[in-house]
């Protein structure tokens, strides 16, 4: 039995059957409760499950987290809501400096979902529009996943609030509804944390993202097998702390070609931390230099030019694989 | 209210005396090196740390700010521990990884804080949501110096505990200096009691230095959220008699001020008080520091007889599972790279 779940129903049925399953699970976060969020994937919730489960917060981003470590600290698995995961800014402080580090320095853990909608392509502008994953991928006591598909999306975020640690769930606002997928009603859905997914299998090139940028890198690789008889493997991340560096390099040792590609800007991008850990781990079997498409180093703009000429496009990740195939 | 008994008298007494003489010793540990980073004493203002702490009951917590030492003992804390904490001993709340007050001890309810100032004020909230989501008669305690009052964590934290009626009380420790800034200088505040406006809840201001009027004060102020009538301000006056931290030496004040406040010493005021109405004698009062004196010195031996943590422990502790990224690293394999990593 399957049924078509979009990306956000696919987030909203994981919240939902895990708050029936477990009623230390609650929401918090701004507008989730009488409004329903604002993208309304927690609309019914408030009717379902009460205004103690399901909280309206002032528009503090800091005392969010902080509610919800605190109530982590008690037994309860909070699930923190960024309206934006833009707005995660100012509660860096408590995610940094508090929940990442609560267990080592304490021995008390803090097992919490902070999630949002990150990434551009909606026209939104600068400050709602952002990918921030490497903000926190250099913060050891994090955990950070980025789903493309609405399964990952479902099994990822059910991981994330079963999870004893805080993990850092960046939901692309691009595939809400754009995604589309027939997922299984008769089993559960559960992803694990830190394993990546072969998306595409190929053995010419091995293309590595997460998030939006799959479905272009995947574009680009049928276009490549179509008019240049290549095959290109496509490696979904889906978590990226921890990151599944054995997947990564057990696929460039058979490809000997490593292209990244993310949506956030280049310079101490993610890609870099996948291209230092292919130079330390793979470097034998590269035959040609490891390259990374990703955003130009400009705010995200918001007029519909600007904006689709800084995110990264098939075009790029197909210049960047044909590079790659004629080096 | 009942009044203090003569028992409750000679603890809050004991507790005042230990805060003191605890911090005397911290203080001798930095100068023999055995303390590191910094130590903030409590000097002058242990009272109101004290005396807020002795209003809560066992299943309340608190979240003591950098001079709350007094709080932590207070609400059980052994010396010991503290000391272990304080000089980075393999045994301590902490286990070597951080110093000072910054430990969680959930049996005895104190959550520890963070470097950034305001921060554990938002993270008690949870507690306090916990505590009404669960329908339970317990208190949370934040401890806020009137420098942290500033920062943004403690304007979110004030406005949720505010909004969601939190079982919250807030003190305020109104100590006059924030480092080496002067409380006029970094805030246009005349009135303490009038920050508790801006977030539609009463204040209550009170001596800081007078133990028993602290007491009092936290007592109705605990006694409110425990009743469901949501958070509560206790603004404390009093001052910091010591600089921010050992490097400090507070060249940036008066004499005449210390002098002044001197006067209104926290232990003395409250030994002229037993003695005055006779519940203790001189000679009572003596043998009670006395027996504090001889607690700490076996305390301070049997932590520094402790080892320090082994830095080749394998499992850091930072996630709950092992995780790929959560293994020992070493510098044998490629020194001139710094650090590699092994795999078990």
């Amino acid at each position: 039995m399957t049924r078509e779940t979009t990306y956000l129903e696919a987030i909203r049925e994981a919240m939902w059957e895990e708050m029936q399953a477990d009623e230390s699970v609650f929401i918090l976060g701004e507008d989730v409760a009488a409004y329903g969020g604002a993208f309304k994937i927690t609309d019914g919730f408030l009717a379902e499950f009460g205004p103690e489960r399901v909280i309206d917060t002032p528009i503090s981003e800091a005392a969010i987290v902080g509610a919800a470590i605190g109530a982590a600290h008690m037994g309860l698995r909070p699930i923190a809501e960024m309206q934006f995961i833009d707005f995660i800014a100012p509660a860096f402080d408590m995610i940094v400096n508090f929940a990442a580090k609560v267990r080592y320095r304490t021995g008390e853990g803090a097992g919490l979902v902070i999630r949002g909608p990150c990434g551009g392509g909606a026209r939104a502008g600068p400050f709602h529009s952002q990918n921030v994953e490497s903000y926190f991928a250099n913060v050891p006591g994090l955990k950070l996943v980025a789903p493309a598909t609405a399964y990952d999306a479902k099994g990822l975020l059910r991981s994330a609030i079963r999870d004893p640690d805080p993990v850092l769930f960046f939901e692309h606002k691009f595939l809400y509804r754009r995604v589309k997928e027939d997922l299984p009603t008769d089993e559960e859905i559960l992803v694990p944390i830190g394993k990546a997914r072969i998306h595409r299998p190929g053995q010419d090139l091995t293309i590595i993202t997460y998030g939006a940028p799959l479905y272009k890198a995947e574009e680009a690789a049928e276009t490549i097998a179509s008019e240049d008889g290549a095959e290109v493997e496509v490696l979904d991340l889906r978590s990226l702390r921890p990151l599944d560096t054995e997947a990564i390099v057990e696929s460039v040792k058979r490809t000997s070609r490593a292209l990244v590609v993310h949506e956030a800007p280049r310079f101490g991008g993610f890609a870099g931390e996948v291209t230092a850990q292919l130079c330390e781990e793979a470097f034998e079997w590269l035959d040609a230099p490891i390259r990374r498409v990703a955003a130009s180093e400009t705010p995200v703009p918001y007029a519909a030019p600007l904006e689709d000429a800084h995110l990264p496009q098939t075009a790029d990740i197909l210049a960047g694989a044909r590079w790659l195939l004629s080096y | 209210m009942p009044s203090l008994s003569k028992d409750d008298l000679e603890h809050l007494y004991r507790q005042l005396v230990r805060t003191r003489a605890l911090e005397d010793r911290l203080e001798n540990l930095v100068r023999q090196g055995e303390v590191t980073g910094s130590l903030y004493r409590s000097l002058g203002q242990e009272a109101t740390a004290v005396g807020c702490a002795f209003a809560l009951q066992p299943q309340d917590w608190l979240a003591p700010a950098s001079r709350d030492l007094g709080a932590c003992l207070v609400r059980g804390v052994p010396p010991l521990a503290l000391l272990l904490q304080y000089t980075g001993r393999a045994a301590a709340p902490g286990r070597g990884r951080d110093d000072s007050l910054r430990f969680t001890d959930p049996e005895r309810g104190v959550l520890g804080s963070v470097g950034p100032l305001g921060a554990a004020l938002c993270v008690l909230n949870g507690i306090a949501l916990t505590f009404k989501i669960r329908d339970q008669s317990r208190v949370c305690m934040a401890f806020l110096g009137d420098g942290a009052t500033r920062t943004g964590a403690a304007h979110e934290g004030l406005s949720f505990a505010a909004a969601q009626r939190l079982p919250l009380v807030v003190v305020i420790e109104h100590n006059h200096w924030a480092f080496g800034t002067s409380s006029e200088t970094l805030a246009a505040v005349q009135d303490w009691t009038n920050v508790a406006k801006a977030y539609g809840a009463p204040a209550i201001g009170v001596d800081g230095n007078d133990a028993i009027r602290v007491f009092e004060a936290a007592r109705e102020a605990v006694s409110r959220a425990r009743s469901g009538l949501g958070i509560t301000f206790l603004v404390a006056e009093t001052y910091r008699m010591k600089g921010h931290a050992q490097h400090d030496g507070q060249e940036y004040v008066s004499e005449n001020e210390l002098r002044r406040w001197k006067e209104r010493d926290p232990i003395q005021l409250l030994e002229q008080r037993l003695l005055e109405q006779r519940l203790f004698g001189a000679e009572e009062l003596g043998a009670f520091r006395d027996e504090i004196d001889a607690e700490l010195s076996a305390a301070v031996s049997a932590a520094l007889a402790e080892p320090l943590p082994d830095p080749e422990t394998p499992g850091s502790g930072v996630y709950a599972a092992p995780d790929p990224a959560d293994i020992p690293w070493t510098r044998d394999l490629v020194p001139e790279h710094g650090f590699i990593k092994v795999k078990a």
